[in-house]
């Protein structure tokens, strides 16, 4: 019998025959934090009497969701988090380095790599073929400390993705529209893998806005093939050298197999509070929204700032709308800035803020006020996220967003063309 | 292990926005002062009524959402002696084990807000005094028994300096 992703991944770095359902003690290639989970990990560190990182240079801290502080408790645990680097050799980004999950698929993730970040969203590298996922402080702290940590080998769901999408509708909407379908735990500890001719075709990207929200639906990771796709993106940045190929086997076996056409997938929104409360974008039309915001790790990347962009060249804002843009990285903010991007979207009226999480977790930077609406390219809308429990969230593509910063209510993107 | 205290109650879908909401992150190494707020956006008056002992019993999904092991901490501080639930978010499920806050996957509609609550750990049996009723809960995974046995995860590294499978 052949083998999943998941399963072909950690056996190689478990060294066995792994099969759904087995424990497996897995060597780990990169191991993270950030800061408002970093300092409980150094704090669980040192609790186990660990001196020494067990591998420092796979060994990484990030300052991202308060970046810059705010506020004097997160500026200490920025303080902290810079000691301990100094003190055990790790990798450190600081403040303005961008958000973790971007950097580490820029810079870090290879296809088959193990690797485990305290941030839910670690799934992201997961586009790239790395079986990457979430985990608390502590098992983080252990994998700093050993290089490895305990799996049990997830059970496979098959995404077969057929067709192209129509214009106007992108991963983010096929995404939503999946776990809409199949629910906010339809894929609870298991694997979500991404095949099929309309996976093969998306460019990275677009994998890793879908990688990044399986665990929405409650996947441990969601998996994309390494192929000539996942080559060309490692070699744009630099580390071709990164590259393997990476594919399940042809009888592999899966829990089940979900089928989407592309073609049929419409611009789709989660409306508060719950990811898998979904709806048409046009099924919402009417609805008032006072803060549009575009970025984070799900929606944060160039080609999602193009989107934007070029919907919003020539327009402006609505005026009881603000629209605020936060680019995922250094590098995603100099070439939307070389691209002309920024100037666009500053004439159309957003603000920019700089690289990292922003407005997403609700510690600053775009707070809601009472009875707000918000519509967000980020994956979360539970009841409280953006700082205010008496606030509304959506989730939607950066489509629907420019085009919900144009007329003020949520717009299905294809009336803005 | 027995232990016995009221139920909480509380519904599907309950994240870790509700129970420790990112905008108190700059609270998280101020624990005492985090814990507070426990599950404020659920119930802003969890963290006035609950004792220790007291059972946080849950429908679908609790957990959901972000890593931050914050969560079953502060649920722990607050002094809640197991979580019920009819299912768990994976990371919660995991961080709450590496605590040693035991997570109990079993149905819990017939469970209402105030019941009295009697848990044997060994034995896999919940007791609802206050009804009568008595069930099962699913048994944990060897290792994930192993790791709650000594306290947490922590705790089991200090003694054993690895992981034994």
């Amino acid at each position: 019998m052949g083998k999943t992703l998941a399963e072909k991944i950690l056996s190689q770095k478990s060294r066995s025959d792994a099969r759904s359902g087995d424990i497996v003690i897995a060597q780990i290639d990169l191991v993270f934090a950030q800061d408002t989970t970093g300092p409980l990990t150094v704090k669980q560190f040192q609790a186990c009497g660990f001196k020494r990182l067990a591998n420092p240079d796979k060994s990484i801290l990030f300052l991202d969701h308060a970046a810059p502080s705010p506020e004097r408790g997160v500026s200490n645990d920025h303080l902290l988090l810079r000691q301990f680097a100094q003190q055990t050799g790790c990798l450190i980004h600081d403040v303005g380095d961008g958000i973790c999950h971007q950097i580490v698929a820029e810079s870090l993730a290879k296809p088959g790599d193990v690797i485990v970040g305290a941030d839910s969203h670690t799934v992201t590298a997961g586009g790239l073929g790395a079986f990457a996922t979430g985990m608390g402080s502590s098992d983080v702290a252990i994998a700093f400390g050993l290089g490895k940590t305990w799996f049990r080998v997830p059970e496979s769901i098959k995404v077969a993705l057929s067709g192209n999408p129509p214009d106007g509708v992108g991963a983010k909407d096929l995404i939503l529209h999946l776990i809409g379908t199949i629910g906010a735990d339809g894929a609870t500890y298991k694997a979500l893998e991404f095949g099929g001719d309309g996976a093969d075709n998306m460019n990275m990207p677009q994998r890793f806005t879908i990688a990044n929200m399986a665990v929405e639906a409650g996947a441990k990771v969601g998996l994309f093939a390494a192929d000539g796709t996942t080559q060309d993106y490692l070699n744009s940045q630099g580390r071709g050298n990164h590259y393997q190929p990476l594919v399940a086997d042809g009888d592999a076996s899966y829990e089940k197999t979900i089928n989407i056409d592309l073609a049929a997938v419409e611009p789709t929104v989660a409306k508060p509070h719950n990811v898998d409360n979904t709806a048409l974008a046009r099924e919402l039309k009417g609805i008032k929204i006072q803060q549009v915001f575009i970025g984070t790790c799900t929606n944060g990347r160039l080609e999602d700032i193009a989107i934007a962009a070029k919907m919003l060249k020539g327009k402006r804002r609505h005026p009881e709308t603000r629209l605020i843009v936060a680019p995922a990285s250094p590098q995603v903010l100099l070439a939307a800035m070389r691209a002309g991007y920024i100037q666009t979207l500053v004439e159309a009226g957003a603000i920019i803020l700089p690289p990292g999480c922003g407005a997403c977790l609700g510690l600053h930077q775009g707070v809601l006020g009472d009875g707000e609406s918000c519509l967000s390219t980020a994956n979360r809308n539970f009841k409280g996220r953006m700082g205010n429990p008496e606030a509304f969230i959506y989730l939607s593509s950066p489509a629907t967003a420019a085009a919900t910063a144009i007329t003020g209510e949520i717009t299905d993107p294809r009336e803005v063309f | 292990m027995m232990l016995k205290g009221r139920a909480f109650k509380f519904g599907d879908n309950i994240s870790t926005d509700h129970i420790t909401p990112g905008r108190l992150a700059h609270l998280r190494s101020n624990l005492p002062e985090l814990a507070k707020h426990v599950l404020e956006d659920a119930d802003p008056n969890f963290a006035s009524r609950v004792k220790a002992g007291d059972f946080i019993v849950a429908g679908n999904n609790f957990g959901l959402g972000s890593s931050r092991e914050h969560a079953p901490l502060v649920i722990k501080m607050a002094g809640v002696s197991a979580i019920l639930a009819k299912s768990v978010a994976r990371i919660f499920f995991r961080n709450a084990i590496n605590l040693g806050l035991p997570v109990l996957i079993c149905d819990t509609d017939n469970i209402d807000d105030g019941d009295e609550l009697e848990v044997d750990l060994e034995a896999g049996t919940v007791k609802d005094l206050t009804k009568g009723n008595q069930f099962t809960f699913g048994k944990l995974p060897e290792v994930m028994l192993n790791i709650l046995d000594e306290g947490g995860l922590i705790p089991y590294i200090q003694k054993y300096g690895d992981f034994k499978l």
